[in-house]
């Protein structure tokens, strides 16, 4: 596990720069766990972050959304496996042996869910404080941004941090492209 | 004194309540006419250990409750008291006030209750009767003298002289070896003074001369106390052998700088419940994992140096190892289970109680009461139990006149039946009353719109008594408190359902009815038939197959172009294809031979066609829910041997999805994988 991540970090290839941005960290900066999906940088807050896995296959589930991929056995608990590219209406990608999946404690309602979700490659983790953070752009109908915690750039780099909890929790996890699907065709109507 | 009492508060909880079970099986075990002595004795103990126990722990209103009512036992039980139905009647509302005051104590609450003061009234003016009334009075005043005394004895109190004194405790080296605690003496002296102790512990040797059967600590303890000095060493009798003990008084001149802290407990709410397990139980548990670490370590041993001659030292290992885990599992699922008593114990008093408020005389017999059940079964059947009873009590059994005209005893018998049938356990509530009545039934079907007349000719008995499982159906002229409110038999019935159990009755008209009520034994673990549809492995739970065949394209015909049905002997079972309502991607292959899985769900066989059956096997239920969402057409996931994961299908739940899809005759969305 702990190799798939470093290969991660050399791919993205700053780990040098990670080194400057924690010894920025002020006080009261949170750490983001980041990762690449179509060639953009995400974020996480660490602390939801309970292990990074590598891909392995995973019981399909029945009449389930595409981007649901199915549940796998972690350690005796069931845990379902998000594919985020398909949940944000990205082309799927074939999965490969060094497909990482990020393994998130999620706080719901009914207490903490656990939920693996499959990005592209782990990046990095960057220690960031509210003040850097910019607010999501208002950009219509056409994307819903609920889930965007706000931006962040970081070596002239954007970053977008995600607010696990809403993005693992809205709606029972409906595909956000299906979401937009459905406003189109609704407005073509 | 810093011990922290609190952390008991849980236990002594537990205790009361069992106590007071105890305490109430037996009021209803004794007869007026006729006491019991040991009868007496038990209700006499389990008062007098929940007085102490509250008394420790601080809780004033139920120790001053019990005093009372342990005062007047005591008097029953020397014989200097005649005991009354009446009286029996306030015992039994005192076990009821006293469960109120404990759980309000529990939620953090002060104990004392209205129903308390004015029992605790009944309880005085019983005893100011008995002190006129009866002839061994000087037997009476010595006991209530004996009472002051204990009272003078008390800290605090306000009319005798409160005097300080310093004692100095060294205790022999050897004084743990004779049994003696030195921490027990200390709480004894707790009880007749407040008592601030300072330990000395300069006499300890290092660790490596360490004797650790050997007391090397002294003690100076600071007394405050109205007792005299007599009683002080009457604490240390045992141990003054052995031990110096030095008593000096502290003149009043000598204050002490500052009083002690002594923080009000403030009872924790604990909502955590704990098992009392049989310690047999435990040591077969305990057996058992030494077994699994000799296998272990010898299958480490075989592993570190194998070559293949060793194979079938391996194999024989594996087995091995099979049958501890197996075993394990087992024993550690005996540590859920609990007799059935637990969920029978209420009755005899509930039957007493609503027997005596509808004027019927009713004899409880209960049988196999060490069935032993899984805890959350027995808690969630709990419920639907008492509202059985309650029936057969209110509708069942006719009132005495009735049924001395009928012929029978005066006297109504209830039985509460409980034993195990296979995987399964089987609880019987028959009363030998009136019966159901068939045309009654039929009669409210009718009026209700659940059946037309034509259909309620050709009804056989067992479908007509079907009827009372139906919502919002009720047979009783009179809705009484006790029931007729057409709630409540469905909701029984999907309560057991919920648990996987299933209930049904039978009756005969003036004989009675009985209840009968199937539950598994355990909800954690089900009997399973791996099936194989694709690449996918799922469970059926073994209970609901009726049967497994060949499934014969011949023999499926389609109704009106919709629904295929398949010729099962006489009958035409609706089929249901895995693959289609389950939407999975992979085509059937041309080698697969397809089978079909007969079940039944909600009293209807449904054949499931899948692609191969597997084997059988216990498999463990792990919550889909817990992390995801409910998924329709399916109760559970269960982890296989290889770690994968296989879906436990919800028979009830597949039958919906295949309605649900013929009727909307949707396309199938193929996932885009």
């Amino acid at each position: 596990m702990q190799s798939q991540k470093n290969s991660a970090m050399s791919l993205s290839g700053n780990t040098a720069h990670s080194v400057e941005a924690t010894d920025q960290a002020s006080e009261n900066s949170d750490q983001y766990l980041t990762f690449f999906m179509a060639g953009e940088e995400y974020g996480v807050d660490i602390l939801c972050v309970q292990e990074i896995r590598g891909w392995e296959a995973a019981t399909p589930l029945p009449n389930a959304p595409a981007h649901i991929k199915g549940v796998i056995n972690l350690r005796g608990t069931i845990v379902p496996i998000i594919d985020l590219r398909q949940c944000f209406g990205l082309d799927a990608i074939e999965y490969t042996a060094v497909t990482v999946v990020i393994v998130l404690k999620v706080k719901t309602q009914d207490g903490a869910r656990i939920m693996g979700m499959v990005v592209d490659a782990v990046s990095d983790v960057y220690a960031l404080s509210a003040a850097e953070m910019r607010a999501t752009p208002d950009l219509g109908d056409s994307v819903n941004t609920d889930f965007i915690k706000g931006l962040v750039s970081v070596n002239d780099r954007m970053v977008i941090l995600l607010d696990i909890d809403r993005l693992l929790t809205l709606d029972d996890i409906q595909s956000i492209a299906d979401l937009t699907k459905e406003i189109s065709v609704k407005s073509k109507l | 004194m810093a011990i922290d009492l609190s952390q008991f508060h849980q236990v002594f909880f537990e205790e009361s309540i069992e106590g007071l079970d105890t305490m109430e099986a037996a009021l209803m075990a004794l007869d007026a006419n006729n006491v019991d002595q040991e009868t007496i004795n038990v209700i006499f103990r389990s008062a007098h250990s929940i007085k102490g126990g509250s008394a420790t722990f601080g809780f004033k209103s139920v120790s001053e409750f019990t005093h009372d009512m342990e005062t007047i036992l005591d008097q029953v039980r020397s014989g200097r008291r005649n005991i009354s139905p009446d009286d029996i009647n306030i015992f039994l509302q005192s076990v009821d006030c006293m469960r109120e005051m404990i759980s309000l104590i529990q939620a953090g609450e002060e104990g004392d209750t209205e129903v308390a003061s004015s029992l605790k009234e009944t309880f005085s003016a019983m005893l100011t009767a008995g002190d006129s009334g009866k002839s061994n009075k000087n037997g009476l005043d010595e006991g209530a003298q004996r009472n002051n005394s204990e009272d003078v004895a008390r800290p605090g109190n306000p009319h005798e002289k409160v005097r300080q004194w310093q004692l100095e405790f060294i205790p022999g080296e050897k004084i743990l070896q004779t049994g003696n605690d030195v921490l027990r003496l200390f709480r004894e002296l707790a009880e007749v003074a407040t008592v601030r102790s300072v330990a000395f512990a300069g006499e300890l040797p290092g660790f490596s001369s360490l004797d650790p059967l050997a007391c090397y600590m002294t003690w100076r303890l600071e007394l405050e106390t109205s007792a005299p000095a007599d009683d002080i060493y009457a604490i240390f009798e045992w141990v003054e052998d052995e031990s110096e003990i030095k008593l000096a008084e502290i003149k009043p001149a000598i204050e002490v700088e500052s009083k002690p802290d002594i923080k009000p407990v403030k009872p924790v709410a604990s909502e955590s419940t704990s098992i009392r397990v049989a310690i047999d139980k435990i040591d077969n548990l305990i057996n058992l994992v030494g077994e699994l670490v000799i296998t272990q370590s010898m299958l480490g041993q075989l592993g570190a140096d194998f070559d293949v001659r060793k194979l079938p030292r391996l194999n024989e290992g594996l087995g091995q190892l099979e049958h501890n885990t197996r075993e394990l599992q087992e024993s550690v699922m005996r540590i859920r289970m609990l007799p059935i008593s637990f969920a029978f114990s209420r009755f005899p008093r509930m039957v007493r109680d609503l027997g005596s408020q509808l004027g019927k005389s009713i004899n409880l017999v209960m049988l196999g009461e060490s069935t032993e059940l899984d805890k959350t079964v027995m808690e969630k059947i709990g419920d639907p139990l008492i509202h059985l009873v309650r029936n057969a009590i209110d509708h069942g059994i006719e009132m005495p006149e009735t049924r001395l005209q009928a012929g029978k005893d005066k006297e109504g018998r209830l039985t509460l039946n409980a034993y195990h049938q296979g995987g399964n356990v089987v609880i019987e509530i028959s009363d030998d009353g009136k019966g159901l009545n068939r045309e009654a039934l039929l009669e409210k079907a009718i009026e209700k719109n659940i059946l037309s007349e034509d259909e309620s000719l050709e009804m056989s008995d067992d479908q007509v008594f079907e009827l009372i499982f139906s919502p919002g159906f009720s047979t009783a002229k009179t809705v009484s408190d006790v029931s007729g409110r057409g709630v409540g038999m469905d909701v029984v019935k999907r309560n057991i359902q919920s648990l996987n159990g299933a209930i049904d009755v039978s009756s005969e008209k003036n004989k009675g009815s009985t209840f009968t009520i199937r539950l598994p034994l355990t909800l954690a673990i089900l009997d399973g038939q791996l099936v194989r549809v694709g690449g996918n492995i799922y469970v059926f739970p073994l209970v609901s197959i009726v049967e497994s065949m060949q499934y014969d394209k011949h023999k499926v015909n389609k109704i009106a172009g919709g629904c295929e049905v398949f010729s099962l002997r006489d009958d035409y079972v609706p089929i249901i294809e895995l693959r289609e309502v389950f939407d999975v991607a992979e085509e059937k292959k041309e080698g697969d031979s397809a089978l079909m899985v007969v079940v039944e769900s909600g009293g209807e066989k449904t054949g499931i066609v899948v692609d191969e059956l597997l084997a059988q096997q216990q498999v463990v239920i792990k919550s889909l829910e817990k992390n995801y969402k409910k998924v329709e057409g399916v109760s559970g996931a269960t982890i296989l041997g290889d770690g994968t994961v296989a879906l436990i299908l919800d028979m009830p739940g597949i039958v919906k999805l295949k309605s649900w899809e013929s009727s909307q005759q949707r396309q199938p969305i193929h996932a885009v994988r």
